[in-house]
């Protein structure tokens, strides 16, 4: 048998370690350099080839970071109770504010240590402005972050397995005792004194999915990974750990239709919706697309799109926005009469061009400024458009088709603050460590703060290899 | 072969991409460059193509490279129009022929220009005699006399700096500045301090680059530099032997501490270790960046410029042996051979990358006003 950098593997490999770390992104990296660190003898399993290792982590770009004073990543200052205050609008309270606070309070110090493994940054000066203060942007996004881990892991003395996917768990009691796992195409056993589970969610799993969502899954695209088939959360259910999150929540926004099934990642996000009006297959308008800012809203349109006939939407613009937001990889379809865009996007005609002269009749005069909640808005139209509402009347008229993009998953495990994992029980288990998106619905409960699931991620990714390493050390 | 308008669709569907993702953004100049232009048209992807240096960050980063669909190569896509965009920039335009052929061609340069020298020695001496003895007494031109020398190499020359000038003629009024951008005092002072260090090769946070494979690396840098200076050195040892010659009516042989042999000497040493580092990487390294059909025209070049190293130095090493009239022969050889290719290969990239490099400094510095 061989291991990933070519040598021999025998069976005492997989068998042998101190730690095991189950997972192969940003937490589980995380999680093996510090377990590392402790002197404990480590090995990864990434079920993913070498070419797809890394899961989501390879399509993020930032991690959010409190501190105190500029640096060189991020400007001004960002404190623990402004970030706190954060995430507990966006989760509505439905976080555990220790553990939160616990994060915050370590993501001070995460973008030195980051850095002593080679980790870069951009400097604090970049084009998306507004989030230099509140997030530290990866040099060549998360695949180099994931790569830069992956060369330090390996100098280190990591072993490394690429297409191990470990199918379940074997508990005695509250301990881990070994995983069954399918390693190039063959069945093993996998043993270690602890294990640091760090294997993502289950958004890739097409059947758990339907099993949630029912069969309107099937039009969802997967914005990140295929690999994050949940198997380690279902091995976690069946082996009584304490389950926190509900299963039907997850992080959808509206994505370009086109993109691929999954891993469509960043470039499919489609950021024009407040600029004009979406209508769904009946070509009708569902809901009001002037909400608030976008960024703060982009969250809610993959629910809402879910729920239309079809999943999917149309988002209609006309001249005045183009250069108003980030392109799409893919071209809008584009026509000169609205009627003839209608057609481009096979909807029917004449709803569209009502529900157009409708909306256009309702515009009320105001100022538009992008930058603000302005006062341009409908009266007199259901739903009604309360910001940034302008007549769409001046050709070339634009069209995108959207989709429901699920970004993660929030079922997960309930840790504390070792990321020591909870059985239903009460009691803590003796050697299972998590971290990740697997245990993010601690804090998370539901909503999502740019940059928090690295955080998160890197945080507890770190805590479980300290902890999971001393305690085989032990 | 794929024509010129399919590398400018390859490499205009990665723009649209990486304009879209921007992650890559802090590695090089090229993304900034990108993010500048609302659309792409050729000349512009032809610049970008002459700006980016190869690193390969882009590609190991990107989360979009094969086998992902998108199959974002940047460096790939990059190198395959940089090559197409020298056989557009060449003059004379048929001649843009000769780099397709690029190995055959300097091979076929080298054994012309080895023996179009052997037979002008051989009729100025009266026979094949003189250049195997000790009589000239390590005296060059008692073989070759100097005037001989400056007509053959000369004319070459000037036909060679025609050329040249002309492609960067070409490349620059793509760009649409005019002659009036080429007088910006601040951005040449910038470009020529990013070329000369070959800073787009450093790695943002001095790390190198991702050559020959995944792992950063500084030894493409390294090698280049000791090539690239090598090379300087031996063209300034040869024009300070011409101005001792023709200003100050010195003759050679020199000193082994003078001027033009201090500098010949330096310079051919980097010629020895520059070109022949650079091999090795080249033979090594990670084939997803690179365009393989430039193999044949970066090998030739390479080659060239170890052997003019190397023909050089023992040329020195000889002179006062029956060796050096061959030697002097095959040098003169070689040089002529790396002279006559220079159009019409690997050499032009410095040329259009300095330019591309200026013209972004230019560009970065107008938008920061
Ligand atoms: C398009 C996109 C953009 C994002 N951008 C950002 C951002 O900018 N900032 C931010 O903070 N967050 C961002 N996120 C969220 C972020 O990706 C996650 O919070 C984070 O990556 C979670 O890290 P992880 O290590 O827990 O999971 P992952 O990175 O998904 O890693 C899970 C790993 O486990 C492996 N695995 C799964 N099951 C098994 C098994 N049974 N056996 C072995 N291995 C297994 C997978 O192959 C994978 O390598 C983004 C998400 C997406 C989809
Ligand atoms: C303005 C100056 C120059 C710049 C910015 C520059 C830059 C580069 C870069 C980025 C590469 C690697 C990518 C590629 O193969 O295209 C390269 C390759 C090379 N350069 Fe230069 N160069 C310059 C001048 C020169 C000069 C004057 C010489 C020697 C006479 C030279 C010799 C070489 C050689 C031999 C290679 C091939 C190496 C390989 O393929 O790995 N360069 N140059
Ligand atoms: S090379 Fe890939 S990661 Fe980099 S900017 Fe382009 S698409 Fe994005
Ligand atoms: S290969 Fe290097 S120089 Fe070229 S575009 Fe990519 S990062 Fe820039």
């Amino acid at each position: 048998m061989l291991s990933s950098s070519g040598t021999r593997l025998s069976e005492a490999d997989l068998t042998d370690h101190d730690v095991l770390v189950i997972g192969g992104g940003n937490a589980a990296l995380c999680a093996a350099l510090t377990a590392r660190e402790q002197g404990a003898s480590v090995l990864l399993l990434e079920s993913a080839p070498h070419k797809w290792r890394g899961g989501n982590s390879i399509h993020t770009r930032n991690l959010r970071c409190m501190h105190r004073e500029p640096t060189d990543v991020l400007s001004d200052a960002y404190l623990e109770d402004e970030f706190f205050d954060d995430v507990w609008r966006v989760t509505g309270g439905i976080t555990n504010e220790a553990l939160a606070r616990h994060v915050i309070r370590a993501s001070e110090t995460c973008a030195e240590w980051m850095k002593d493994y080679g980790v870069r940054f951009q400097p604090s000066l970049g084009g998306t402005l507004h989030l230099g203060r509140t997030n530290a942007f990866f040099l060549g996004g998360g695949k180099a972050l994931v790569n830069t881990y992956y060369q330090a892991a390996e100098r280190l003395g990591v072993t490394i397995l690429y297409e191990a996917e470990a199918e379940s768990l074997v508990f005695d009691g509250k301990r881990f005792d070994h995983a069954l796992v399918t390693y190039n195409g063959s069945p093993r056993k996998v043993s270690a004194k602890a294990v640091v589970i760090a294997s993502g969610g289950f958004e890739s799993n097409q059947a758990w999915l339907e099993e949630a969502w029912g069969e309107v899954s099937r039009n969802f695209l997967i914005r990140g990974t295929r690999f994050n088939q949940g198997k380690m959360l279902r091995a976690l259910i069946d082996n009584g750990a304490k389950i926190i999150g509900d299963p039907t929540q997850g992080h959808a926004v509206a994505i370009d239709a086109r993109a691929p099934k999954y891993d469509g990642g960043i470039v499919t996000r489609v950021d024009c919706v407040s600029l004009g009006i979406v209508v769904n297959r009946d070509g009708e308008r569902f809901y009001d697309e002037g909400e608030d800012f976008w960024p703060k809203r982009y969250a809610i349109w993959g629910r809402l799109i879910a729920k239309q006939p079809g999943q999917v939407g149309y988002s209609i613009t006309d001249a005045k926005a183009q250069g108003r937001f980030m392109p799409s990889v893919f071209p809008p379809e584009q026509a000169d009469t609205l009627n003839e865009l209608a057609a481009k996007l096979e909807l029917p005609v004449d709803a569209v061009r009502k529900t157009v002269d409708d909306f256009n009749a309702a515009v009320q005069p105001g100022n538009f400024d992008h930058s603000v909640l302005d006062d341009c808005h409908t009266w007199g139209v259901t739903p009604e458009k309360t910001h940034w509402a302008q007549r769409i009347d001046e050709p070339p008229f634009y069209g995108y088709p959207l989709r429901t993009g699920i970004t993660f998953t929030y079922l997960g495990a309930e840790v504390d603050d070792k990321a020591r994992m909870y059985m239903d029980s009460g009691e803590l288990s003796d050697n299972v460590f998590l971290a990740g998106e697997i245990m993010a619905g601690n804090i998370l409960g539901q909503g999502y703060v740019a940059g928090f699931g690295m955080t998160i991620g890197t945080v507890f990714g770190r805590i479980a290899g300290k902890e999971a390493g001393s305690y085989a050390k032990d | 072969m794929q024509k010129i308008e399919a590398l400018i669709e390859e490499t205009r569907s990665n723009m649209t991409i990486c304009n879209a993702c921007r992650y890559c953004e802090g590695f090089c100049p090229v993304f900034p460059a990108m993010e500048r232009r609302r659309v792409f048209t050729p000349e512009d992807l032809k610049y970008l193509a002459n700006l980016c240096h190869n690193c390969g960050e882009c590609y190991y980063a990107c989360q979009y490279a094969p086998p992902h669909e998108f199959a974002v190569n940047v460096p790939q896509s990059m190198a395959k129009l940089r090559a197409e965009s020298y056989r557009d920039y060449a003059w004379p335009g048929p001649l843009a022929k000769l780099f397709d052929r690029n190995g055959l061609l300097t091979a076929l340069a080298l054994a012309v220009g080895v023996t179009l020298l052997l037979l002008i020695a051989v009729g100025l001496n009266g026979g094949l005699a003189a250049l195997v003895t000790t009589q000239h007494g390590g005296d060059f031109y008692a073989l070759m006399p100097h005037n001989v020398i400056v007509v053959t190499f000369g004319s070459v020359s000037l036909f060679v700096l025609l050329a040249l000038v002309m492609g960067m003629v070409r490349f620059w009024s793509e760009s649409g500045e005019g002659v009036a951008g080429l007088g910006d005092a601040r951005s040449w002072r910038q470009a020529l301090k990013e070329t000369f260090s070959l800073q787009h090769l450093h790695g943002q946070g001095e790390v190198g680059c991702t050559y020959p494979d995944a792992y950063h690396s500084q030894w493409r840098r390294r090698f280049h530099h000791f090539t690239f200076y090598g090379f300087m050195l031996s063209f300034a040892a040869t024009v300070t032997g011409t101005i001792y010659h023709y200003v100050f009516d010195w003759q050679a042989p020199y000193d082994f501490t003078s001027l033009p042999k201090l500098l010949g000497t330096l310079g051919g040493i980097g010629l020895l270790i520059g070109p022949a580092g650079l091999l090795y990487l080249k033979l090594v390294r990670d084939q997803n960046t690179a365009d393989v059909r430039q193999m044949g025209m970066d090998v030739a070049f390479i080659a060239l410029l170890w052997l003019t190293g190397f023909t050089g130095l023992a040329l020195m090493l000889l002179r006062e042996t029956s060796a050096m009239g061959v030697m002097l022969v095959v040098h003169l050889g070689v040089v002529m051979a790396l002279f006559i290719t220079m159009p019409y290969g690997k050499f032009v990239h410095g040329f259009y990358r300095l330019l591309a490099v200026y013209r972004n400094a230019l560009e970065r510095n107008r938008s920061s006003h």
